[in-house]
């Protein structure tokens, strides 16, 4: 690539760049009002409920972790691994494979 | 003691605790509302729409900032950085009031998130004061300190918690922040007569009320044990424990707290209009006097 | 329960509360002496109570703050887990708006999700989303000021970028789960990603890079020059897509100025 084509093509890339996007622009005060989502969780000084076992229960990392089985949408997804190209499921087959020995 | 001037203050009224999801009502119709509770630490970032609302707000309510996570009756030492993130927020919003918990949350490097109780002893008065000393020179300004909620208590407790209480306050010029719900739950749990409690209280220390819901649990053996959920609406109870508060003390600013499950606007509103009406006979008296 | 224990048949009823935090944290450990209920017996379930609001607040906060992992792995799981991961990596600061950083490593060995390897790098998407949104506020760049440079000055400009800016490369298609997930997006394909978080306005975006677009946007968030930066780009991929990568830039307002190059 010569210096003078390289030059039209960086230019030409900012100004296409440029081009495709509008100048932003926002109504003072609009960003504010909208609730948007919280994104974390706040602190604040209220108690949970009660006693409920989410204090004592003894679910553990060596002990019975594994008993438990994830169930949201990774039971819907289907995912090439990128570095073995073997598809993977989140699926309760994929989880007894992977289960350690224990 | 100190000296302390307010350039602001809050109103002798009803306040709620800020949630953003009621930003938009609080612009447009506060209705009963006259003041704004913030819990500190959500305020902590660099920037966004957190400290954008706020500002926004604090243009058109007197704002209290109410800390939870400095653990002033830690053991340890107050958390250097914590401390210089509450200076910012406060130099920078000056609120009308700044007030924090006697309970510790940090140990041992780990923040737990929850306000955990205290032995009443010597031990525990010079650690607090000591704490409270420290927050008020490094702020710049007064503090009001909170009554917890409690759901046991220590054997080694040789004061009661409204002597307690006092003795903080005229050890360190704070002010006090009467949360009467927490005196209820408390009352219930460790079984003391909530009105005792109250006519022990160092009334005329107190600058701010906080209200709030609780639910109730039981402990082993079916007895009685509320819990400080901030997720409901104030017990009928509370209210009543409330006007004896009012007989005695007349009225302050007074903040309903709703954390969890938090309601729509009106609901809220309809309860800071509520607390507002049980003020009303005092603020007539203090008119006329 | 030790009901007919009381305390009175021990001596010491000083509570450390390194004591304390042990046994909160630890529902194995016995809670306590020197703790009671209003009849003088041992706070035995009095004391769940606090247990149960540091590990409920706790494992909340951590549910609203990975919505995406949340929904992938279920709400009921999540708060499981939750419980374990704040047993071994409670909270540092009393920011709850960062708690979780240590999320990825964990899920990296964490047995119920040793499947499902795309989880740490969504995990990590969602974090830097979260830092971006609480990011110090900056305004985005008029960009038809790039234009009225020339080749030269071009190249020694250093842009200034947004606090919230930052570049994640993942192993795995972390920003197609997300929209699958939060967007109804399609079915997550492909692999590695290089991802873009930015915020517009006050709402945090990512957005994904082009090839070379990391090693580009990270060296002009080191504040290298444009040019240092498109050299790097252009060593990494040769036939590195600037157009594409500066209108992501522009899109997501992630460029919020230009040093004058003299």
């Amino acid at each position: 690539m010569s210096n003078n084509m390289k030059t039209v093509a960086v230019l030409g890339a900012v100004s296409a760049a440029v081009a495709a996007n509008a100048a932003p622009a926002f109504a003072d005060g609009e960003q504010e009002k909208c609730f948007g989502v919280a994104l974390a969780g706040q602190n604040d000084c209220a108690a949970g409920p009660g006693t409920t076992c989410a204090g004592t229960s003894t679910v553990d990392y060596q002990g019975n972790a594994w008993k438990l089985v994830p169930a949201g949408t990774c039971e819907t997804m289907e995912i090439t691994d990128a570095s073995d190209g073997e598809k993977r499921m989140g699926s309760l087959e994929a989880l007894e494979r992977d289960l350690p020995a224990s | 003691m100190r000296d302390v001037q307010h350039d602001n203050s809050l109103p002798i009224g009803a306040g709620v605790g800020y949630k953003p999801q009621h930003f938009a009502a609080l612009t447009d119709d506060p209705g009963s509302v006259s003041w704004l509770e913030i819990h500190a630490e959500n305020f902590m970032g660099d920037g966004g729409r957190p400290l954008a609302q706020l500002r926004h707000l604090a243009e058109r309510f007197p704002i209290s900032v109410h800390g939870v996570g400095l653990s002033i009756g830690g053991e340890e030492r107050l958390d250097p950085e914590h401390l210089a993130r509450l200076k910012k927020l406060t130099d920078w919003l000056n609120p009308a009031m700044f007030s924090e918990h006697l309970a510790w949350s940090t140990h041992d490097g780990a923040f737990l998130n929850d306000l955990l109780p205290l032995p009443y002893t010597a031990e525990t008065l010079s650690r607090v004061t000591a704490h409270i000393d420290q927050l008020q020179d490094h702020l710049g300004r007064k503090m009001l300190l909170e009554n917890p909620s409690s759901y046991l208590a220590f054997v080694g407790s040789t004061w009661s918690e409204p002597d307690f209480l006092r003795e903080i306050a005229r050890r360190t010029g704070c002010g006090l922040l009467l949360d009467v719900n927490n005196v209820f739950v408390s009352a219930t749990n460790l079984e003391f007569d909530p009105r005792a409690y109250i006519d022990a209280y160092p009334l005329d220390l107190v600058e701010e009320f906080h209200l709030a819901g609780h639910d109730e649990d039981a402990d082993e053996l079916g007895r009685k044990l509320l819990i400080d959920s901030h997720g409901r609406p104030v017990d009928e109870p509370v209210w009543t424990l409330f006007d004896h508060v009012i007989a005695r003390a007349g009225a302050r600013p007074a903040l309903v707290e709703w954390d969890n499950d938090v309601p729509e606007w009106d609901v809220l509103e309809a309860e800071a209009a509520r607390a507002t009406q049980h003020m009303k006979p005092a603020l007539a008296a203090a008119v006329s006097a | 329960m030790n009901d007919s224990v009381t305390f009175s048949s021990t001596g010491d009823v000083t509570v450390t509360q390194t004591a304390f935090r042990k046994a909160l944290l630890d529902p194995q450990q016995d809670v306590p002496e020197g703790l009671t209920n209003p009849d003088g017996q041992h706070a035995d379930k009095r004391f769940s109570v606090y247990r149960n609001n540091v590990a409920h607040g706790l494992s909340e906060a951590m549910l609203t703050g990975f919505p995406v992992l949340a929904k992938l792995v279920g709400d009921e799981f999540f708060r499981e887990m939750a419980k374990v991961y704040l047993r071994i990596h409670p909270p540092a600061s009393p920011l709850m708006m960062h708690y979780g950083a240590a999320l990825p490593g964990f899920l990296e060995s964490f047995p119920g999700t040793l499947h499902l390897k795309y989880l740490p790098d969504v995990a990590r998407l969602e974090l830097a989303l979260r830092r971006a949104y609480h990011a110090a506020d900056a305004l985005p760049i008029d960009p038809t000021l790039l234009t009225r440079l020339d080749q030269p000055a071009l190249m020694r400009a250093r842009l200034h970028m947004s606090p919230a800016c930052e570049v994640l490369i993942t192993k795995w298609p972390a920003k197609a789960i997300w929209d699958y997930n939060m967007k109804d997006g399609p079915q997550p394909t492909g692999g590695a990603e290089n991802i873009l978080i930015s915020r517009v306005g006050f709402d945090p975006v990512a957005e994904r890079l082009p090839q070379g677009g990391a090693p580009f946007v990270r060296s002009l968030i080191k504040g290298r020059s444009f040019g240092t930066a498109l050299g790097l780009a252009t060593a990494d991929t040769p036939d590195f897509d600037l157009t594409e990568t500066l209108s992501v830039l522009i899109a997501t307002h992630a460029i919020t100025g230009a040093d004058k190059p003299d």
